[in-house]
């Protein structure tokens, strides 16, 4: 299926600073897309030229297979990682203002905000100002402005940061919503768990440079290590590790069991397989715990990001 | 369709605001409060007497020095010289010593006026004047001339003044031609720097408030910094005109009242009735010259020039609040601004009045940061219509250029964030 959003070799400099080197990237329809890197990374200014706030030195953006042009803003929703609302204008006016700008009739705009008023609750906000507002509330108002005009792509620029965790759900929620119906959802955050938990793709973008893209599991997989957790209960657990250390490379490992066995930690070399060690284990001891161990997001991000 | 959106909000947002609407309505109230309060005061200060002491050893001048309504001398040379000095530096404002001199001529370098505090200037030079008048004529009189003659041989000439198209013109058209002009001028400052200034803030708030993200992801930076300056200009031209209706109904009302006791009181007295009669001949010359001008082109000049230069300048405004992240931080760049504004009233002020076609009028009136407020004040005096298509021309280039190349560094400054940027830096974002 084409990718709805497709990065081509994208070039932005800033006088001497090269902020994005030959990025390319496929974003696939339907998706929860991580985009990650450490600060300053280039995500930003990445974010800025598919929403057209800044335009690319070279190379080329499509959404939906055309060539990124003016008529793809009200198609784009962007909630920036600095929230910003007019602090003295009403949250009703406000948000008509912002839809309207997205190309949204006043009308469709209104029928779009009561429905969403209504499903987070906050229908007695409307003649309120946003300095009246707490900080979660109008984080609140900032989710409903960038998804009101049904955008086909959202971009989240640290979705979650300022919520509690009962309106970090509630968020969250929606957000699976959005993408259950047909949205395309990019997702910037450094909170990895949240990356985790909801993005089946993800592409690592360091130094200007993108170094990873593609399905989490792909990602994973690349980056497996053949590293097993193993807890066993020996007669001799120095003789046992002793044993062990002569042929794999061992570790004292530490995860949450319920008895007091020896835990460990074995990387075996390619081409040995899980049923091997496994097989080895049991001759020796009661095997209590066999776990591959799968490297997290975080992982990979650290590994990625320090190597170079 | 977004333009308009965006010059909706701008108008609103300045229009509800409290400052806004307080501004408007307390504003001419308090010119007019301001107004009363100086002649109050002014006629106040006019009421009082200054009792000046008068030691008078030759008995030469005291006869000269006669009391008016504005000061009051009184003669102490009966007492001795240290008992006048006591009185007058005790009792009095100052004291007039006239020592003991062998001729007339001497006065003019003799006499000393002691006092506590500087004299007023207006005073000294009045008493200099009266030694002057009083030894001029001893001297005529020596040479042997006839002083009264001469005082009836002086006339007081006045001049017929009349173009060579034959139209009459009144001395008085002159103020009144100052009076359009400077007016002109001085608002087209006066809007430039008060909604410039507004323009600049809601920039810098937009910025603040990190909304700027969110808005040029729906439109272009400049439509947003078109909209703002449209937006802010349409307040502000409510505003004016808010003054205007304002000032003239205050204007009559005032009329009104003040108007009706003077009639009566200048109609009881034949003397009143004749001052009156002047008056309102004198009012009827300025409505009348008035009326001669070419209003509806000053009209029209006015417009034209007031929408380049407040563009213009507001565009540079515009800039400014995008490059910088708070208003404090803006002083450095908004100096630039004012000079040229601060130049175009003085050189108004100072060439145009008294030589509306030399050359350093003429230089500003083309000069585009200056030639609304200077070309404004000249219009009223006649001003070839060449002179004004170029002047116009030369503005409205200007204006796309600064307005371009204002875009050029909004566009780049409201997503700086931090630190405040260089002349250097700024002139950097231009090549972005």
């Amino acid at each position: 299926m084409e990718p709805i959003l497709e990065v081509k070799n994208v070039v932005k400099q800033y006088g001497d600073y090269t902020a994005l080197n030959s990025v390319s990237l496929q974003v696939p329809r339907g998706s929860i897309y991580g985009l990650l890197g450490p600060n300053g990374a280039g995500k930003t200014s990445l974010i800025r030229i598919i929403n057209q706030i800044t335009m690319p030195d070279s190379g080329e953006v499509f959404l939906d297979g055309e060539k990124l042009n003016p008529n793809h803003i009200g198609q784009i929703g962007y909630m920036p990682e600095e929230r910003g609302l007019y602090k003295t204008m009403k949250v009703g006016e406000q948000a008509l203002y912002l839809a309207q700008l997205k190309g949204l009739s006043k009308k469709e705009a209104k029928t779009q905000l009561e429905y969403w008023f209504e499903k987070l609750e906050i229908q007695g906000w409307w003649n309120k100002k946003i300095q009246e507002l707490s900080k979660g509330m109008a984080q609140k108002i900032q989710f409903v402005v960038t998804v009101l005009h049904q955008p086909k792509l959202l971009i989240f620029d640290e979705p979650f940061s300022g919520f509690d965790p009962v309106n970090a759900n509630l968020i969250k929620d929606e957000i699976l919503g959005l993408r259950d119906k047909g949205a395309t959802i990019i997702f910037s955050t450094h909170r990895m768990e949240s990356v985790e938990e909801m993005c089946d793709h993800i592409a690592l973008i360091h130094q200007s440079n993108k170094l990873i893209e593609g399905p989490l599991n792909e990602v994973k997989k690349q980056y497996r290590t053949n590293t097993f957790e193993v807890g066993v209960v020996t007669n001799n657990n120095h003789q046992f590790t002793g044993e062990l250390s002569q042929k794999y490379k061992v570790a004292p490992a530490n995860f949450k069991t319920l008895d007091d066995e020896l835990k460990l930690l074995v990387t075996v070399p390619e081409g040995v397989s899980s049923r091997q060690l496994l097989n080895e284990l049991v001759q020796k001891g009661d095997v209590t715990y066999f776990v591959e161990k799968i490297p997290s997001v975080n992982d990979i991000f650290i590994e990625t990001v320090s190597k170079r | 369709m977004s333009l308009s959106l965006i010059i909706k909000r701008e108008f609103n947002s300045k229009v509800r605001n409290k400052s806004f609407i307080v501004m408007t309505f307390l504003s001419p109230l308090l010119v007019v409060a301001m107004a009363v309060l100086i002649g109050y005061l002014a006629s106040l200060n006019g009421n009082e007497k200054v009792k000046i002491g008068v030691y008078d050893q030759s008995a030469m001048l005291k006869n000269d020095l006669k009391s008016s309504d504005k000061t009051e001398y009184i003669d102490l040379s009966d007492l001795s010289l240290a008992g006048a000095k006591q009185k007058a530096s005790n009792d009095f404002e100052g004291l007039v010593y006239v020592p003991k001199v062998d001729s007339l001529q001497q006065l003019s370098t003799k006499v000393e006026y002691l006092s506590n505090e500087s004299p007023n200037l207006d005073f000294v030079s009045g008493v200099e004047s009266i030694i002057d008048d009083k030894l001029t004529k001893a001297n005529l009189k020596n040479l042997g001339f006839d002083y009264d003659k001469i005082e009836k041989a002086k006339t007081e000439s006045n001049i017929h003044l009349s173009k060579f198209s034959g139209e009459e013109t009144f001395k008085e058209a002159s103020i009144v031609k100052i009076a359009i002009g400077g007016l002109s001028g001085y608002l087209i400052m006066m809007f430039v720097i008060i909604y410039g200034n507004m323009v600049m803030r809601s920039v810098i708030e937009e910025k603040t408030n990190r909304i700027i993200e969110i808005i040029i992801s729906s439109v272009k930076p400049f439509k947003l910094m078109m909209g703002k300056i449209i937006g802010t200009s349409l307040a502000g031209v409510l505003q004016f005109i808010i003054w205007s209706i304002l000032g003239v109904t205050l204007f009559f009302v005032l009329g009104s009242i003040f108007n009706v006791p003077m009639g009566s009181a200048a109609t009881s007295t034949p003397q009143g009735a004749q001052v009156a009669a002047e008056a309102t001949q004198g009012i009827q010359i300025y409505l009348s010259e008035i009326g001669k001008l070419p209003l509806f082109s000053i009209f029209i000049s006015f417009i034209v020039y007031f929408i380049g230069g407040y563009f213009l300048y507001s565009s540079l405004y515009a800039a400014i609040g995008a490059a910088v992240d708070s208003e404090t931080d803006s002083q450095q760049f908004l100096l630039p601004i004012i000079m040229p504004l601060m130049l175009g009233v003085y050189v108004g002020f100072f060439t145009v009045i008294s030589d509306p076609h030399g050359t350093v009028a003429t230089v500003f009136s083309m000069i585009p940061l200056t030639s609304p407020i200077v070309m404004m004040m000249r219009i009223p005096f006649g001003v070839p219509l060449w002179q004004i298509l170029v002047s116009v021309a030369i503005l409205f280039t200007t204006f796309f250029f600064v307005v371009w190349f204002a875009a050029k560094i909004y566009r780049i400054g409201i997503l700086m964030y931090g630190k405040k940027p260089t002349y250097k830096e700024i002139f950097k974002w231009l090549k972005y």
